[in-house]
């Protein structure tokens, strides 16, 4: 096990976009930890003669409607925008695999009653069932990752039950099965670690479907409440005034690019570190 | 010679959406202690799924509806039909008393985890041992089944394994637990002749030194003479003949045995003697009426043939043949 682990951290440092990617997430990470020290003004401040100002020396990326600071109100919104990004797909994520496992594997009535409410899931745009459950449990930045890690969990269980089907199948699972394995121990050790590749892919790819979903509820008023930021509030209502002042929408769209980026970077760096094929 | 195993009337079927598919109708057979029981019979004969009912392996829709498996264990018969497929005393032999190897070496063992992990994990569950133990052992047993340099090769990964040292390794597996049967189904196929060979006489050595019993599942003949000491003939889910393996080859009285023994090429004939393959093809296994099941395809069918499935008979001491011809 000991050689293993080394030799995929050896092929993880050896991807440049990997590690690049992993720079960028510890510079936006760094960032939003740090925001009350390292933003220049206080985000909800309003200077009323400054809106809707263009980037210059006193406010780098410009002013919004109410005179904010736009960068400051980027520095501040990345705590919301990552921490709802990455704890509904964590949770989504270990759900909706567990789920897809399962399913795949023990086929029946089991798999029938899984795959069919995801099916019913799925059939929903995915804002539109994270907009039923905030409404069941109201709105909040808590209610808003259950909500999105609900959208998201259906993804993940077809993700993950298309490969369990073929695998259990496989030369491997039967012959643990011929060995005594237990089912449990099929699954965790001989069916996950070689699905979870294109999950862990995809799960950097649904960060970013996350932050955009937290950013369309906070539209409509059900997700983030003004005067707080997140990337997705801003882009919003950067859209509202774009005619007037492109910068309030190009700087957080900007933003969510960059950190979805950077996950995706790490997501195929991790793809490829998790292949046994390309270690030596 | 004492049994180990004995197949008693085994009904193994598969109910699917086109009807009930028989692929085990009524098989009887023994295994003896530390001998080779060779199975031999064309695809879907029903060769692989005997296996599996003895493992309790035969996944829905397929089930065992009748017949007895009874397992010989230090004095104590027990009836693996009996027992629950999933429960812990069925575990307990799986793998440890009655293990098993499987046709494709490429996919029988998890590309994830080295050669290793894998052996040391089927160590593992059966024995309690610690993990440099157990690291200890799976390095003995990849120099039993002749692994050059075995402490290199442990930390390899499958991909970095030919499909000789795989199968190689799936066989170290399989015995790490010294079962006292290993059923080997259609373990040489995929492998080309040279290495054939030399994993049949791993295998045989292994035989010896473990003193494991072998259920040698294949569709070739030659393989067959060279492992068994047994052979029972399969077709369409029954037994058609059973002998020793000298008696199968000398004296094949079964048409469908006589039929595939006129298949095998021989180095020996002058070029005009053709091969006579046996006419027609399998019949579809839903299909198959109150007859023979080789009714179809045999050159000596008879009246009864079409209406009366013929039993085992004895042709001579522990030589048994199931067709009219010789039924008295």
């Amino acid at each position: 096990m000991t050689r293993k682990k080394r030799s995929a951290l050896a092929v993880f440092r050896e991807s440049k976009i990997a590690i690049a990617g992993s720079i960028l997430i510890v510079v936006v990470v760094s960032i939003a930890i740090l925001a009350p020290w390292v933003s220049p003004y206080d985000p909800r401040e309003q200077k009323v003669v400054k809106r809707l100002q263009g980037p210059q020396a006193d406010y780098l990326l410009g002013t919004d409607h109410y005179g904010r600071d736009i960068l400051t109100r980027i520095i501040w919104g990345s705590r919301t925008s990552l921490t709802v990004g990455l704890l509904a797909v964590t949770f989504a994520g270990l759900l909706g695999t567990c789920l897809g496992i399962i399913a795949g594997y023990k086929g029946g009535w089991i798999e029938n009653f899984i795959m069919r409410a995801a099916d019913v899931f799925l059939s929903l745009p995915s804002l539109l069932t994270g907009l039923i459950v905030i409404v069941a449990l109201g709105s909040g930045i808590s209610n808003v990752v259950i909500a999105i890690s609900v959208a998201l969990t259906p993804r993940f269980i077809r993700l993950a039950h298309g490969p369990t089907l073929s695998l259990k199948e496989i030369g491997y699972v039967e012959a643990t099965r011929a060995s005594g394995g237990q089912e449990i121990r099929i699954m965790l050790r001989h069916i996950l670690p070689n699905i979870i590749g294109p999950i862990a892919v995809m799960a950097t790819l649904w960060v970013a479907t996350a932050i955009r979903i937290e950013a369309s509820l906070s539209f409509l008023g059900l997700g983030t409440q003004p005067p707080n930021s997140s990337w997705g509030l801003m882009l919003k209502s950067g859209v509202d005034n774009i005619m007037i002042s492109p910068y309030l929408a190009v700087f957080p769209g900007l933003a969510i690019m960059f950190a979805v980026m950077a996950f995706n970077m790490v997501g195929d760096g991790l793809r490829d570190a998790l292949d046994p094929k390309l270690q030596g | 010679m004492a049994k180990l195993i004995e197949v008693k009337n085994l009904k193994t079927n598969f109910y699917t959406i086109g009807g009930v598919v028989r692929a085990v109708n009524g098989v009887d057979f023994t295994i003896e202690r530390e001998k080779t029981l060779g199975v031999v019979g064309e695809s879907g004969c029903g060769k692989s799924v005997t296996a599996l009912s003895i493992m309790r392996l035969i996944q829905p829709p397929g089930m065992i509806d009748e017949g007895e498996i009874l397992f010989h264990q230090k004095g104590k018969v027990i009836d693996l039909t009996r027992l629950n497929a999933k429960g812990p005393i069925m575990r307990s032999i799986r793998g440890n008393e009655i293990a098993m190897i499987f046709q494709e070496p490429m996919t029988s063992l998890n590309p994830v985890f080295t050669i290793g992990d894998q052996i040391m994990e089927s160590i593992m569950l059966h024995q309690r041992l610690g993990k440099d133990d157990a690291r200890d052992k799976a390095v003995e047993m990849l120099k039993a089944v002749g692994i050059p340099s075995p402490e290199v090769r442990i930390g390899e990964y499958p991909h970095q394994l030919s499909g000789g040292m795989r199968q190689r390794a799936m066989i170290a597996m399989a015995i790490s637990c010294k079962p006292s049967l290993l059923i080997a189904d259609e373990p040489t196929t995929a492998l080309d002749v040279t290495i054939q060979a030399q994993v049949l006489n791993l295998m045989n050595g292994l035989r010896t030194e473990f003193q494991t019993a072998i259920m040698f599942i294949t569709h070739d003949l030659g393989v067959i003479a060279h492992m068994a000491d047994d052979v029972i003939v399969m077709y369409l889910g029954r037994v058609v003949e059973s002998g020793t393996v000298r008696q199968i080859f000398h004296n094949p009285t079964h048409p469908y045995t006589r039929g595939l023994m006129n298949s095998i090429p021989s180095l020996a004939e002058t070029k005009e003697k053709r091969l006579i393959p046996i006419e027609g093809v399998v019949p579809d296994i839903l299909d198959v009426g109150g007859g023979c099941g080789f009714e179809s395809r045999c050159p000596d069918k008879m009246d009864i043939c079409k209406r009366e499935v013929p039993i085992l008979t004895a042709i001579s001491l522990g030589h048994h043949s199931a067709c009219w011809l010789h039924a008295k």
